[in-house]
């Protein structure tokens, strides 16, 4: 096995960070989690050390609130010893119509997945540009490939971090920095559970696995499970005049 | 968090209800502000994790490990954590369950609510017996600390109580170290069902584990013909020492993917299946070595076996008759086994064994005496008229029959099965007087509506 990396989990109390975070902690990887929820860290945390007896820490972070990302960011390196990796699994999806009444609910979705997402990202890639090492994993969505009426507001929240992530793997490759950007279909989350018209679902321990396996391979883009790209190019391709009338 | 309308049933499949369902990825999750019963890994047979149109908390996500002292081996962890798990993380550091029930697919929250026992229940007792506390989450979404000392009565109230008293959170349990991962075990065949309660009482240290398995549809000389099985866990030194003792090794893991025709169990294939059975396990008379997951876990090398008996489901008909005086069991089982044979039907499984005092759970299952499982398939009218029957002979004995089986029996019969129930109840009332926790199974036994 190669050496422990030191690795910052952002939204690691989402089902698929948990099954990354187990994917890397059986290689032996340290880890730091961060979220929201100080009590569930905590478990989550300890959790990973008993089972893969692996170091971990853990952290409060809110991604809404990028003035406090750059303190944040630099305090999560330092309990790690330095910083070789990134995932941010951290998103928020809410229902299309409750949003399309309620304005608020498309800040919050734009403040998570998409500005938030930038900010924090931003002070890890500042680190590891200077480190000239490392990988930054960000969790987009499908449903940022293409506007659908049943979820556009965070899908196109999703859109801008995915063009966020291309021109941020377009800046750091001459500079040691791998980025990679995951689009995954529908995972057996929280996020999911419940929901209509859920089809082809995925474990989130097998997503997270696949992460992992994609971060070594150095892959640029994922869909997850695979098949999802397949899906999308047709969805991407229909000709916008047959698009429109469809129910989707 | 958001809910899903879902059909559930126990591992019988029997019966089949359909259920509001939660599914939190959190501890704090496990609670909801409306009435609501918590469901592990639904290995309980019946209607015990089933709440019909009601609420049901899937606590499959909530399986983090807390603390673990390999020194020591207590163990902390989430109610949902399952004995697999547990086994995976600590076995190979040295420490295994000291009580395990015959699979390793369920939850410890499940393991305490119906405090279940293993074939070793003759000399280490319940699964409460390796519990030193746990926090349970009660009816106004407080926790409270349960252990011996602290909340006694909620304790006992919630060890053996099918999940009634609250949401079970995060639990303590005391591991047993082994030296190995590997099982020295040892068969017998008994002719009759005099032998096989005479090989099951023998004491010695080859059976610190003892089960028979009974050919059921045996009959009038050969009645109670069985396969007595002993195992104790190997030492190192027993082992050639090339070998890495702890390792657990992989096991081939196969799926029954679809629903057998109903006519596939029947007592013509059920008695050709015993009848090999008995000779070639039967005649296992030297000691052996085998591994955890063979010895303890035969059943779950196949994923959903419970597909066997087809569409319409099974029972499992559990009941212990004591051993007050030392005829009242062997006689109580014999009319029992009469029973089932002069009915022809057929118990694909049928296991016989010793059970130890009771624990202290006020609706806990196991007291000093012979227990006996039968698994039958849900077919002809008579098969819940002949159950019925049994009851009667096990409420004679003074027996009871076990919740985390039984999807069927009545409340009569129940009452005087549990003579603790109105302690038990009291507890309730204290507790939950408004019945927040409340299943399928509570209803039929007028647990929560009298
Ligand atoms: C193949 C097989 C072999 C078995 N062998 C044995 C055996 O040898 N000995 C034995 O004793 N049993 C045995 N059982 C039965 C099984 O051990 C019990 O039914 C056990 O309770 C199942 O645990 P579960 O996690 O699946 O719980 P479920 O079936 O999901 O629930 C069982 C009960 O526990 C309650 N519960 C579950 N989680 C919680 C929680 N967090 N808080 C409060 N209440 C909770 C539920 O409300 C329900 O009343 C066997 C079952 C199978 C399928
Ligand atoms: N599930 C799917 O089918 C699917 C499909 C495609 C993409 N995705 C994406 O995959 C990622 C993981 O999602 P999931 O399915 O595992 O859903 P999830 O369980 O809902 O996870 C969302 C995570 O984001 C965190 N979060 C939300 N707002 C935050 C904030 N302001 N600050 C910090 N953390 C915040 C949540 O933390 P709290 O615990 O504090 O709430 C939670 O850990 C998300 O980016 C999601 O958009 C999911």
């Amino acid at each position: 096995m190669s050496e422990a990396r030191k690795i910052l989990i952002l939204g690691a109390t989402s089902a698929m960070a948990r099954g990354t975070a187990a994917a890397f902690a059986a290689r032996g990887d340290s880890l730091y989690l961060a979220g929201r929820d100080t009590d569930e860290l905590t478990r989550l945390a300890t959790d990973l050390s008993v089972r893969f007896s692996v170091t971990t820490h853990h952290g409060v972070v809110d991604i809404a609130n990028t003035a406090s990302h750059s303190a944040f960011v630099k305090q999560a390196a330092t309990a790690l010893g330095g910083l070789d990796g990134v995932i941010l699994a951290a998103g928020y999806m809410a229902d299309q119509a409750d949003a399309a009444t309620d304005f608020a609910i498309v800040e919050r979705m734009v403040a998570v997945n998409y500005l938030g997402a930038m900010s924090v990202l931003d002070q890890c890639a500042a680190l590891m540009a200077a480190e000239g090492q490392g990988f930054i994993v960000g969790i987009s969505s499908v449903a940022g490939d293409r506007g659908r009426q049943s979820n556009y507001y965070y899908g196109s929240a999703k859109a801008g971090l995915t063009a966020y992530l291309s021109g941020l793997r377009n800046r750091l490759s001459s500079q040691g920095v791998h980025v990679m950007t995951v689009k995954p279909g529908f995972v057996d989350t929280a996020m999911t559970y419940g929901l209509k018209g859920m089809f082809l679902v995925a474990s989130p321990e097998d997503i997270g696995r696949a992460i992992v396996r994609a971060v070594e391979k150095r892959r640029n883009t994922v869909y997850l499970p695979w098949f999802w790209r397949y899906i999308m190019l047709i969805i991407q391709h229909l000709p916008e005049f047959l698009f429109k009338r469809l129910k989707l | 968090m958001a809910s899903a309308k879902k059909f559930l049933a126990g591992w019988g499949r029997y019966p089949v209800q359909e259920c509001i369902t939660w599914r939190p990825e959190r501890a704090s999750g496990l609670y909801l502000p409306t009435p609501m019963i918590s469901r592990g890994q639904g290995r309980s047979y019946g209607d015990a994790a089933l709440n019909e149109n009601g609420n049901v908390v899937l606590t499959e996500r909530v399986n983090r490990f807390l603390d673990f002292d390999s020194d020591s081996g207590e163990l902390r962890a989430e109610a949902g954590v399952t004995l697999a798990e547990i086994i995976d993380v600590c076995l190979p550091r040295g420490w295994f369950l000291p009580v395990t029930p015959g699979t390793k697919f369920v939850s410890l929250g499940g393991c305490i609510a119906a405090d279940v026992h293993g074939k070793n229940h003759h000399r280490d007792g319940a699964f409460s017996s390796a519990v030193e506390s746990f926090s349970l989450i009660v009816a106004d979404g407080t926790v409270l600390n349960c252990s011996r000392n602290e909340n006694s009565d909620v304790f006992w109230a919630t060890v053996g109580g099918m999940g009634l008293t609250g949401a079970i959170k995060d639990v303590s349990l005391r591991l047993r170290p082994v030296e190995t991962a590997r099982v020295i075990a040892k068969h017998q065949k008994a002719q009759d069902l005099e032998q096989a309660f005479t090989l099951l009482a023998e004491e010695d240290d080859s059976n610190e584990y003892t089960v028979a398995w009974i050919d059921c549809l045996a009959r009038g000389r050969s009645l109670g013909r069985s396969v007595v099985m002993h195992g104790r866990h190997a030492t190192a030194e027993e082992l050639p020492a090339s070998k890495s003792v702890l390792a657990t090794g992989g096991r081939k893991v196969r799926t029954l993917p679809i629903d057998l025709p109903s006519f596939a169990l029947n007592s013509v294939s059920v008695s050709l299946f015993n009848a090999i059975y008995y000779r070639r396990e039967g005649g296992k008379q030297k000691s052996f070595v085998t591994d955890i997951d063979r010895y303890f876990y035969p059943l779950d090398s196949i994923h959903h076996w419970n597909r066997l008996y087809g569409k319409r489901g099974f029972v499992q008909y559990q009941c212990v008759l004591p051993i007050n005086t030392i005829d009242t069991a062997f006689e109580g089982i014999k009319r029992i086994l009469e029973q089932l044979s002069a009915s022809r039907r057929a118990s694909f499984l049928a296991v016989l064994k010793r059970l130890g005092p009771e624990s202290g759970g006020l609706l806990s299952f196991p007291q000093s005496g012979y227990t006996l499982a039968l698994d039958l398939p849900v077919r002809g009218k008579d098969l819940f008229a002949m159950l019925d029957r049994l009851d009667d002979i096990v409420v004679k004995a003074g027996g009871r029959v076990y919740l985390a089986k039984d999807a069927r029996l009545g409340r009569d019969s129940f009452e005087a099965m549990y003579p603790r129930l109105s302690e038990w109840r009291e507890v309730k009332q204290r507790i939950d007087p408004n019945n927040h926790f409340d299943s399928s199974m509570a209803r039929r036994l007028g647990l929560t509506n009298e």
